[in-house]
């Protein structure tokens, strides 16, 4: 097998040399009628007929690649530089392990404090962690970060935070006895203030919002840090990182917690996964906030040194006193967000915001205009609800047989918006493919 | 502190003006994007994020990369992590736009293709471990373990017995194993090791009782070990009326030797990223799908996915599901180097990956123990802890040795791990590693053994060929400097205050600048 | 090492000085050593209610965390904010500066269940 080195001369040498007659004495230890019998799995493939079958299954797809997608909702299809690639392809980068032994691991250490750096930059922060597992996770662990710091049972979330979120954060929750409540939104996709303000009691140890949330409205979060600490209770906001080059950050509105979903920042959709989940807090929570950190130090001769830090807030020495018992994060995708940041800089996160803002205003407006449409004005980051006139399968089987997926049906996650979607349209969206879309709508 | 160019960061060589990308400058929409958001709605002070050309970016982050340890570029052994070789054709997979580019959200007719790639996954993995299905959600091997963990306690509770608020684990387990247990409200109890290392029968059975919910195991044991008593563990689990849960980091030592659903596991999780050689990425993506026998089917999260004739769907969520663990549908891009792996490797290969890294161990094992004792002396399966205990009479711990190998071009072992081996040094070469490199190892621990005796102020002090010798951990905890604005804080300050006058420690230091050599 | 005879101790380590009701509390110097270099101490929030024997602060080292226990029952009444900034404190001066906080003890006959300096003494010396 051509990963397996040992020739068979090498394992009779070896087999001499630990005095044993046959491989098998190496395995007194399993019982016999353990012993497996052959693996009920097919023979092995040579690489060229395997990578000829794995096409075959690959084409059975249809993804952005052949057909004009506009879907969002959490994962998006952004440009991604070329240098990106090849620079996280690197193999000291690819296959090195978690930097445990700091002296060989300056790389990904000082990767990762550049990272935590970038994000909470970038979401106006004092600290962040070296990832989560992806936004809903980070969102979850959020969830109990300001539950223990309160000592409270209970959270506020908005209704209009991505639905897979709020079920991630609901499973993660009721494992802990804690509970959930929902605060609904308007018409227009903004937050129903009444409802938020009816909920906020001293019971409550943290609220949650989303901005842009998965309506695409960009909220309006004014006032709300000090209503919220005025009980006791946490802010936490979840939003679009490659979104916060244009509009606020959450340490500009006073969140105590900043979560979301990085893929936006380099990384492929992916059909899901491997995501980023990021999560940045501010300075009084440094030493409460889950996962990995990367400090910077000196060595014993005065140099600039990178290590993992606060280590004894983790699995591996607290234990089961741990506040998470994450181990594995998603470090290869914060690489990928760090490069990606560090390519485009300080002018280019602007200019990808302002590029957003434009396609996805251009495309709305288009919509707006046509019969049988409506468009939610609210304020919008790239992403907005359309709401027609037939009903959504009849829309996506004509425009899937011409080569467009749609959009995000929203009567799938909230049920008094039947024939309503959520229509994306990213930096990668050229006018001529706008203006397709909107004539495959017109019908 | 000596800042060298080579360690500067990003943000040092920022130069204002510069950039990395040429994005479009056409707009479509007639207004300015000032104006297309409320003035209250937008971002007032830019994110000062640098600003470099796309040459210093890569130049930047291709130096950095040269100063890791890595599968590529070295040899390993880190125990109980499974540190093989991460094939190229995976990574070839993955990159295939029609992969790469599916959105989660597309209707199931456009990703037919992801969707085979899960089934068959899932139906491999079930071939391999003997379970009954699969969920291929979980994000990492401790996710996988909370999702198990869940699904216990969403099985007694449906069987009316929530009074189980007990789980066991070995003293020798994993620190995710109670970190999970105890997330979710379990109390922890330790089962002690019986002196040939495995699970003490005694007091496994002085444990169990009507209020245990469970035992955690993973099987050979982090001794590199294999539970040669399984057969009466899980007898005396089940009939205590709890769950036998199976953690799958040491699975390396089992592909067509032994499968966990066969000695009685009811449940299993897997990391891909260990045993299926996804990449480590210098700490993730992982992916930790977990395995369950038919009972506890109806807990597992949502969704499954189910073949009907030709055609892949979601199934519908069950209404015992334990719920949702994250976002879409799990480490797609993992699932499906996992999947490139075992078709690679096909019935002979799996069985091959064992053989070989159980016979590699054990060579080790042979060569090193008159150097290091062994922890328990026997054949172990795909790796084995050794006690530097020894050394502690010439002032030295497991983790010098560690630091040391790193000086003649191997990564350290695990150290200080399993808890109940004084000194340790946990050892797993892998089966991707030649024999060449094996002698290679051996004869650099028997340097080092020697080293101990005549000269072990050069080990106390390793490693000394690195980017760096040992930091300052200490400084790091007491006075964390976690991103560059913490440091520009510091660095104008001068001293970090208290942090460099303790006792005992003999790094002295502070974050005041010093010229760059 | 030190052992002051004016404090009391518990076999996990921790020192006790009367005042009154009042019991101010810290590690003693054995502990302080064994732990070796303190990067943090996670001291109970005020009006906290210590148990006797149960577990009501935390001290990390880089690799390890470990518990401490309350020597008495009562409400914390005080804690030494000067450890935030300056966890080295334990180990400079473990007796003195080092001191993590104060408890208003429920039950004074508690304070005579603790051991004496040489009782403690020994009991570090023999499980050396």
């Amino acid at each position: 097998m051509h990963y397996h080195p040992l020739t068979d001369e090498d394992r009779r040498e070896m087999l001499g040399a630990i005095g044993v007659r046959r491989f098998e004495d190496l395995l007194t230890a399993v019982p016999s009628k353990l012993r497996a019998r052959d693996i009920a799995i097919a023979e092995a493939t040579s690489e060229p007929e395997l990578r000829r079958e794995i096409e075959k299954i690959a084409q059975t797809n249809r993804t952005s690649q052949t057909v004009l997608s506009f879907l969002g909702g959490g994962s998006y299809e952004h440009f991604i530089p070329a240098a990106l690639p090849q620079i996280l392809g690197r193999n000291e980068f690819y296959t090195a392990y978690t930097p445990y032994q700091p002296e060989a691991s300056q790389g990904t250490l000082q990767a990762i404090f550049e990272y935590q750096s970038l994000i909470a930059e970038l979401t106006a922060m004092s600290v962040s962690n070296a990832s989560h597992y992806d936004g809903a996770t980070s969102l979850a662990e959020a969830g109990l970060v300001a539950l223990r710091q309160t000592g409270r049972q209970k959270l506020l979330v908005a209704r209009s935070v991505h639905p897979d979120y709020r079920q991630v954060l609901q499973t993660y929750l009721e494992s802990a006895h804690f509970t959930v409540e929902e605060f609904g939104f308007e018409n227009n996709g903004k937050f129903n203030r009444k409802e938020f303000e009816n909920l906020l009691t001293e019971e409550i140890g943290g609220v949650i919002f989303q901005t842009p949330n998965f309506l695409g409205v960009v909220e309006d979060l004014e006032g709300l840090a000090e209503k919220i600490h005025a009980k006791g209770a946490l802010f936490i906001v979840s939003s679009n990182p490659l979104s916060l080059g244009v509009i606020r950050p959450p340490g500009e509105w006073g969140a105590d917690l900043a979560v979301g979903e990085g893929q936006p920042l380099g990384i492929p959709a992916g059909f899901g996964g491997p995501y980023l989940g990021y999560f940045a807090a501010s300075r009084e929570l440094v030493r409460k906030i889950p996962g990995r950190l990367a400090g910077m130090t000196i060595d014993r001769e005065g140099r600039r040194a990178f290590v993992l830090t606060l280590q004894a807030r983790e699995q591996h020495i607290r234990r089961e006193r741990a506040s998470s018992n994450i181990c594995t994060n998603e470090g290869l995708c914060a690489l990928a967000a760090c490069i990606y940041l560090t390519l485009v800089g300080k002018e280019g996160i602007r200019e990808v915001g302002e590029l957003n803002l434009d396609r996805a205003h251009y495309l709305r407006e288009a919509i707006g205009k046509l019969k049988g449409f409506n468009v939610n004005q609210s304020p919008v980051f790239n992403e907005f609800v359309v709401t027609a006139e037939k009903p959504f399968d009849e829309i996506q089987t004509r425009l899937v047989s011409q080569g467009i997926l749609l959009g995000i049906n929203l009567g799938r996650y909230y049920p008094e918006m039947k024939n309503s979607f959520l229509v994306c349209a990213t930096e990668t969206k050229s006018q001529e493919d706008l203006d397709r879309f909107v004539q495959a709508l017109k019908g | 502190m000596l800042i060298d160019s080579d360690s500067k960061l990003s943000f040092e060589k920022s130069r204002q003006g510069r950039r990395g990308v040429q994005l479009p400058k056409t707009r479509f929409f007639g207004k300015k994007a000032s104006d297309l958001l409320p003035e209250s709605l937008q971002r007032k002070n830019p994110a000062a994020l640098p600003e470099l050309s796309e040459p210093e970016v890569v130049r930047h982050f291709v130096n950095l990369s040269k100063k890791n340890f890595s599968i590529d570029t070295h040899f390993y052994p880190l125990g109980s992590c499974s540190m093989k070789y991460n094939p190229k054709v995976n990574e070839w997979a993955a990159a295939l736009p029609d992969f790469a580019s599916a959105h989660p959200l597309q209707s199931e007719d456009t990703v037919q293709g992801w969707l085979k790639i899960f089934y068959e996954l899932e139906q491999d993995l079930k071939a391999i471990t003997g379970m009954d299905r699969f969920t291929l959600q979980p994000a990492a091997g401790a996710q996988g373990e909370l999702c198990g963990m869940m699904m216990v306690r969403a099985y007694h509770a449906s069987r009316k017995e929530q009074h189980r608020r007990k789980v066991l684990v070995p003293d020798s387990s994993h620190g995710t194993n109670p970190a999970t247990a105890a997330l979710l409200g379990y109390e922890v109890v330790e089962i002690k090791s019986n002196a040939r290392g495995r699970v003490d029968l005694e007091s496994l059975r002085k444990a169990l009782g009507p209020d245990t919910a469970c035992l955690m195991l993973t099987n050979p044991n982090t001794l590199g070990l294999f539970e040669d008593e399984i057969t009466q563990i899980t007898e005396l689990v089940h009939k205590a009326g709890a769950l036998l849960y199976y953690d799958g980091a040491n699975f390396n030592a089992l592909l067509g030797i032994a499968r966990p659903g066969d000695m009685g596991f009811d449940i299993v999780h897997l990391n891909l990223h260990k045993t299926f050689s996804t990449p480590h990425g210098g700490g993730g993506p992982g992916s930790g799908p977990v395995g369950v026998k038919e009972k506890l089917i109806p807990f597992l999260p949502s969704p499954l996915i189910e073949k009907k004739g030709n055609r892949y769907s979601f199934q519908a969520d069950g209404s015992q599901s334990i719920g949702r663990l994250k976002a879409f549908h799990g480490q797609a891009g993992m699932i499906l180097r996992a999947y490139v792996y075992i078709h690679t490797l096909g019935r002979a290969g799996l069985k091959q990956v064992s053989e070989d890294a159980i016979l590699n161990a054990n060579y080790l094992r042979s060569r090193l123990k008159s150097i290091f004792p062994v922890a328990v002396d026997e054949a172990c399966m795909h790796e084995f802890v050794l006690s530097a205990r020894n050394a502690e009479a010439k002032g030295l711990h497991a983790l010098d040795i560690g630091k040391r190998l790193l000086d003649y071009g191997f990564h350290a072992p695990t150290v200080h791990f399993p808890l109940v081996v004084p000194e340790a040094l946990m050892i797993e070469p892998t089966e991707t590693e030649s024999k060449e490199t094996l002698d290679r190892f051996i004869d650099a621990m028997i340097q080092i053994g020697k080293e101990v005796d005549s000269d072990p102020e050069v080990v106390k002090n390793a490693p000394h060929t690195l980017p760096i010798r040992r930091p300052d951990e200490v400084l790091a905890a007491r006075n964390p400097v976690l991103t560059y604005q913490d440091w520009l804080r510091e660095s104008q300050h001068g001293n970090s205050s208290g942090a460099s006058h303790a006792s005992g420690s003999e790094t002295r230091g502070s974050f005041k600048t010093v010229p760059a050599a | 090492m030190q052992f002051p005879e004016e404090l009391r101790y518990t076999q996990t380590h921790e020192w006790a000085k009367r005042e009154g009701n009042r019991i101010r509390v810290g590690i003693t110097e054995y502990a302080q050593h064994e732990i070796s270099d303190v990067v943090f101490i996670e001291l109970p929030k005020s009006n906290a209610q210590g148990v006797k024997g149960k577990g009501i602060a935390v001290v990390e080292s880089v690799k390890a965390a470990f518990d401490i226990y309350a020597p008495v029952s009562g409400a914390v009444v005080k804690v030494n904010s000067a450890l935030e900034s300056n966890p080295a404190l334990v180990n400079e001066d473990p007796y003195g500066r080092g001191w993590f906080f104060e408890i208003e003890m429920k039950d004074t006959a508690e304070w005579d269940t603790l051991l004496q300096a040489e009782a403690y003494k020994n009991q570090c010396t023999t499980t050396h």
